[in-house]
């Protein structure tokens, strides 16, 4: 209904424009009107909100101009290092994440492509790339915990002590394994693409030419995954960067990430008027997303030669 | 409530309103309330129904201060009409609002929708603003107390029929707020771990990892509030909280301290074994938690003096059900929802005129056997000073 009532007025406004002016723009207009809900729904959900982030980092709560906001983001030790906490925590997932999702991608890949292992681990990796948040926090926390399921198991029933102390859980590390949780999946969806592309008859052509396995990759496998996989890393990255639930529910003291730092700004009942520093931050995150999401753009474009 | 130590402000208010209440005696005084009350006089001799029932017809809701001469039944029925009530922020558990909640809706057969029991009291302040005239926006507030003061601008004055009963510290002399109910700053825990009486029995070896504050204390006030315990337990104040930073620290280094949020799910579960939160949060949780086989115990800490603080309520001055609002306003302040809030673990505002009155539910106050001597209240210079302290120093469980 919705796209309908949105699609009229813009008919109505492509009918003069498109009089007289040949059938090619006519078409063009039609085009456009059929892309109109896609643009409300950008415009509403991303350049709206983009916006009143960024009016509101360099607004006062008063409406004044001021650079206060983005300024206590860069001296302010507090978002400095959840800035660079969640950076670590990111790179650190998005490198782990790549790598182990590429080896499972790899091992589905070179399988029967219909046989049921494949399709199982394709549709069990699109469920669990969006299993995060409380779901998965408490997962984790009801078998590492210290009063998790394994960890009780271990002390209580077994008697044998060989597990770590689960404090690790609440660490860099433990939001580190839970999020390469999804973080696997993830990749294997977005590189199984890119595997599957990859010829059998590149690889003839590479041996006939005298080169063996390790050529190959080196040569021909190698340079055409490179764009592919890389660009993946960066989604992986920004994935992990921008994740707010996951944490929150882990872990609910002294705020380490930037998104749990937002939060604060926002919810805090302790500390109020802080909802523009919040903002400040945020656009701080969309520059960091937009670097990224620019570099995997430019990457997109060169991996995209070799699998059309 | 003589032994509640007055905030600066409240207190400052308090002067203000004794000279209002002098003059106006224990009946509303606001204006819009006083012409339906001059005219009922006139309209008394033929006082049939029908007069009655045209003049309540004709109260504007969204703008009366008092049930006026309708009284609550008046109120009531008129909320009736609008059949539903949203309220935000009213997790079942705290302070018995799960049944506060199913009481009002089954006594007046008004829907009550309730929005992100989890949510805290900024989060209610946000929903009024970014909700505001989609008809979910929450009629009614149940808010911290610096959170509602940095918003008295978006609450309707209202004083339900008790309002004489409500020591004048504890509302606005408008009635914008009213203080509603305090709890005390406790030490829940599982009973299986042994007795829990101090805070210092937190910091023993055989807890690592059992401990959980309800809230960052730069987020939440039950958590601020965990960390003003814990001061006053070692030797700190409310002018100096450092001591209570320097305790959850060393309970973070020896790991007994965990980061996770305890929610009524991480206790059943026993991911969180003790957990420092309010009375009326916890006592709440008894029951269901018995069912699951875990005894529950919550204890006030007998190392340091009470921790007590109140919350507000308040009604939303453009509520979508305003009527509904000032029904529900009516029903917490009557002995039945201040009954309810004591049965959860909270003592109502009204507590001390309803012990006189011999209506207060003596089992459900022997339950929560509040501590004779004076409770520490932060006052808002203490809070912004200890908010100010927190910034620079709760950071120790920043992980590495």
């Amino acid at each position: 209904m919705a796209q309908a009532t949105a699609s009229a007025p813009g008919a109505q406004a492509a009918g003069p424009a498109s009089r007289g002016a040949g059938s090619r723009r006519l078409r063009g207009a039609r085009n456009y009107v059929a892309l109109i809900p896609f643009h409300a729904y950008v415009g509403l959900f991303l350049i709206l909100p983009t916006l009143i982030v960024t009016v509101g980092a360099f607004t006062t709560l008063e409406g004044g101009l001021t650079l206060d906001n983005v300024v206590r983001m860069f001296t302010d030790d507090t978002f400095v290092s959840a800035f660079l906490k969640s950076i670590q925590l990111a790179i650190t997932t998005a490198i782990a994440g790549a790598i182990f999702g590429a080896l499972l991608a790899w091992a589905v890949a070179r399988g029967d492509p219909n046989g049921q292992l494949r399709q199982v681990v394709v549709a069990a990796s699109g469920v669990l790339a969006q299993f995060g948040g409380v779901m998965l926090a408490f997962a984790f926390l009801a078998t590492f915990g210290f009063n998790g399921l394994v960890t009780l198991f271990f002390t209580d029933v077994i008697r044998f002590d060989v597990l770590p102390d689960p404090s690790w859980l609440y660490s860099l590390t433990g939001l580190a394994v839970v999020y390469t949780y999804f973080q696997i999946p993830l990749m294997l969806i977005v590189f199984l693409p890119s595997l599957d592309g990859l010829r059998q008859e590149w690889y003839d052509a590479s041996a006939s030419l005298g080169g063996g396995a390790w050529a190959f990759w080196r040569n021909v496998g190698g340079p055409i995954l490179a764009p592919s996989f890389l660009g993946a890393l960066l989604l992986l990255f920004t994935n992990a960067f921008s994740a707010y639930a996951t944490a929150a529910a882990l872990i609910s003291q002294g705020a380490p990430l930037i998104t749990l730092q937002i939060a604060n700004q926002f919810q805090s009942e302790v500390v109020l008027g802080q909802e523009n520093v919040g903002k400040a931050i945020a656009l701080g995150m969309i520059i960091v997303v937009s670097v990224v999401m620019a570099a995997y753009a430019l990457i997109q474009r060169r991996a995209s030669r070799w699998v059309r | 409530m003589h032994w509640m130590r007055a905030r600066g402000l409240v207190a400052f208010a308090a002067v203000a309103v004794v000279v209002a209440a002098c003059s106006s005696g224990a009946s509303p005084s606001p204006a819009e309330s006083q012409a339906p009350a001059t005219q009922a006089p006139a309209t008394q001799a033929p006082a049939t129904q029908a007069p009655a029932e045209s003049q309540a017809a004709a109260v504007d809701w969204k703008t009366a201060t008092s049930a006026g001469a309708g009284g609550v039944d008046a109120v009531c029925a008129a909320a009736q009409a609008e059949g539903q009530l949203n309220v935000i922020a009213l997790p079942p558990t705290w302070a018995n609002y799960g049944k506060i909640i199913d009481d009002f809706a089954a006594k007046y057969g008004i829907k009550v929708v309730s929005d992100n029991p989890d949510a805290n009291s900024q989060d209610e302040i946000n929903a009024v603003k970014n909700l505001a005239g989609t008809g979910r926006q929450p009629d009614v507030l149940d808010l911290g107390t610096a959170v509602m003061l940095a918003n008295t601008d978006l609450y309707a004055p209202y004083q339900p029929v008790t309002w004489g009963d409500i020591p004048d510290a504890n509302k606005d002399p408008n009635g914008t707020w009213i203080n509603n109910y305090a709890g005390f700053s406790a030490i829940a825990y599982d009973a299986k771990l042994g007795d829990i009486t101090k805070v210092a029995d937190l910091a023993k070896p055989e807890f690592k990892g059992k401990v959980a504050l309800n809230g960052d204390p730069l987020k939440a006030s039950a958590g601020l509030n965990g960390v003003l315990l814990a001061a006053l337990a070692n030797g700190g104040s409310a002018d100096n909280i450092a001591p209570g930073v320097d305790f959850f620290r060393t309970l973070a280094e020896s790991g007994n301290l965990l980061p996770v949020d305890p929610t009524p799910a991480t206790v059943a579960s026993g991911q969180t074994p003790i957990v420092i939160d309010w009375t009326y949060n916890q006592i709440g949780d008894v029951a269901n938690l018995k069912a699951k086989g875990i005894d529950w115990k919550i204890v006030i800490p007998s190392d340091a003096p009470p921790v007590a603080a109140y919350y507000n309520a308040a009604i939303n001055k453009d509520a979508a059900h305003p009527a509904a609002a000032r029904c529900w306003t009516e029903y917490l302040f009557s002995d039945a929802g201040q009954n309810e809030w004591l049965k959860g673990g909270a003592l109502p505002v009204r507590l001390a005129a309803m012990q006189t009155a011999g209506t207060a539910d003596q089992e459900a106050l022997a339950a929560i056997n509040p501590p004779t001597t004076a409770p520490v209240q932060l006052t808002l210079e203490q809070t912004d000073a200890a908010k100010a302290y927190l910034t620079d120093n709760w950071k120790f469980i920043a992980i590495q």
